[in-house]
């Protein structure tokens, strides 16, 4: 490909009609759906890391009701994650969009969803990890005030544990940016399906699709960079 | 032993791996107001499980705790409301390291006691005033000695004004020179008449301070008395050679 040819390309792809907001109107969904599903799958996480931790720590000396409870919700989450981290995200998307939300033609508002609902079951497993590795001694401590479990976890425990994990929440992050690129499966126009949409209108693939990659490769060299000062700044102020 | 009886402990027991492991073997002790009763003897003696089942840390398998005339082994029993009185202080300090010195102290108060902010704060800088902490009230823990530490962590179970303070080896995890100034807090405490139970190593405080002395060996009482008849004529034999090796 010479330098006029290539110029040329250029042209007929990104400028011509201006087919360049195919790529911007593209990037615009993937960081929507990225966001969104990042603090859906936070919070579905938070909760499902404290009901299997809470299990794993006070089964021993719950009895009753509470028992059965808590034994019912760590089954349904422990259900969730061999579910979730059992089958490819693709999968799971389009049976969000072809078979539960059939009715629905909101491909992003489903996209965001069902990568919400998958980034939740490794969101679980990283702050499960963040949990179990404060110290016991911290949990005694807070007991032995007075503070009740549900006080202890809240004061004591999660906020150390979100600090201890924050890094791994950002790398979760980078990862969602780029398994969203599959919600091209559901008809929705992010970023990579911007690409290729070029590439089905001027039937040239190189330059579409190197774009397309650069543009993922800058955001995550930039959030990459973003969490290693994140993480210089943590350990920081551990002092 | 004049005062009334602010925990009596009955047959206390503690099995592990399905009873064949008796870290407990039916300890029973009154623990009277204004008394400081100091646990001594060997590791793997029971002394700190016995301190940990006081306020339920561990739950015992067998026996009873009855604390304010509350047995507080009772299942239905809050153990929440009840910890609020017994203060504990543990020998690796656990301080909260995500929070300042005030904030470690008020924490309790102010969501337990439902203590204003000031409130709380103003009862927390008195107490580190006592302990000469004064000016330490916003760093955060991982800015202090072990000792600091350690004051830090006694004062902060103060703040919820207990009846009782529970000590588990409050100096084991301290470099030899700061024992000394946590140990000074705690005899003024014993001087103003707190009750305190106290696992420790150190005999010469048990010797100056207690009022009376345990020493437990394999998860039973042994031998009972106030410190000058258990240090000067010890009866049983397991005493005589445990003083033997540590004083």
């Amino acid at each position: 490909m010479d330098w006029e040819n290539l110029k040329r390309q250029f042209y007929i792809n990104f400028i011509e009609e201006d087919r360049w907001r195919f790529l911007t109107s593209g990037l615009a969904n993937t960081l929507q759906i990225t966001l969104l599903a990042v603090l859906l799958g936070i919070v579905i996480g938070v909760v499902v890391a404290i009901v299997r931790s809470t299990y794993d720590k006070t089964i021993g000396e719950t009895w009753g009701m509470g028992r059965f409870f808590l034994r019912l919700a760590d089954l349904i989450c422990r259900v969730y994650l061999t579910v979730i981290r059992g089958t490819p995200v693709v999968v799971q998307l389009m049976i969000m969009y072809y078979i539960i939300f059939a009715s629905s033609r909101n491909g992003v508002a489903v996209a965001t969803l069902a990568f919400g609902v998958n980034s939740g079951a490794y969101v679980a497993e990283i702050f499960r990890a963040g949990i179990m590795s404060i110290d016991q001694g911290q949990f005694e401590a807070g007991r032995s005030l007075g503070l009740n479990y549900v006080q202890t976890m809240r004061y004591v425990i999660v906020p150390q544990a979100f600090k201890n994990v924050l890094p791994s929440l950002a790398n979760e992050f980078i990862v969602l940016l780029k398994e969203t690129s599959v919600a091209g499966y559901v008809t929705v126009r992010d970023l990579t399906m911007g690409g290729n949409t070029i590439r089905s209108v001027t039937y040239s693939a190189f330059l579409p699709l190197i774009a397309v990659a650069l543009i993922y490769l800058a955001m995550v060299m930039f959030f990459t960079w973003l969490v290693g000062k994140l993480e210089r700044r943590l350990r920081n102020s551990e002092r | 032993m004049s005062g009334k009886v602010l925990i009596q402990v009955k047959d206390l027991q503690m099995h592990f791996s399905g009873g064949s492991i008796h870290a407990l073997d039916g300890v029973s002790a009154d623990i009277r107001q204004g008394e400081v009763v100091v646990v001594i003897g060997p590791s793997g003696s029971g002394k700190s499980t016995f301190l940990r089942c006081l306020n339920l840390l561990e739950r015992p398998t067998g026996g009873s705790i009855t604390f304010d005339g509350v047995d507080i082994t009772d299942p239905k029993v809050n153990i929440d409301l009840h910890r609020q009185k017994m203060g504990m202080v543990f020998q690796h300090f656990n301080l909260f390291p995500h929070m300042t010195i005030l904030e470690n102290m008020t924490l309790a108060p102010i969501k337990l006691l439902k203590k204003s902010r000031r409130e709380a704060e103003t009862k927390a800088l008195g107490l580190l005033k006592r302990v000469g902490l004064a000016d330490r009230g916003g760093a955060y823990p991982s800015q202090l000695s072990g000792g600091q530490k350690q004051r830090i962590a006694i004062v902060r179970a103060l703040c919820m004004e207990p009846e009782v303070m529970l000590f588990d080896e409050p100096t084991s995890a301290l470099d030899p020179e700061m024992v000394g100034e946590v140990l000074e807090v705690m005899k003024d405490l014993a001087h103003e008449g707190m009750t305190m139970v106290v696992v420790t190593h150190e005999m010469g405080f048990a010797r100056e301070v207690g009022s009376r002395v345990i020493f437990m060996d394999g998860g039973v009482i042994v031998e009972e008395n106030p410190p000058e008849e258990l240090f000067g004529s010890p009866r049983s034999e397991r005493l005589q050679s445990f003083l033997a090796k540590v004083l």
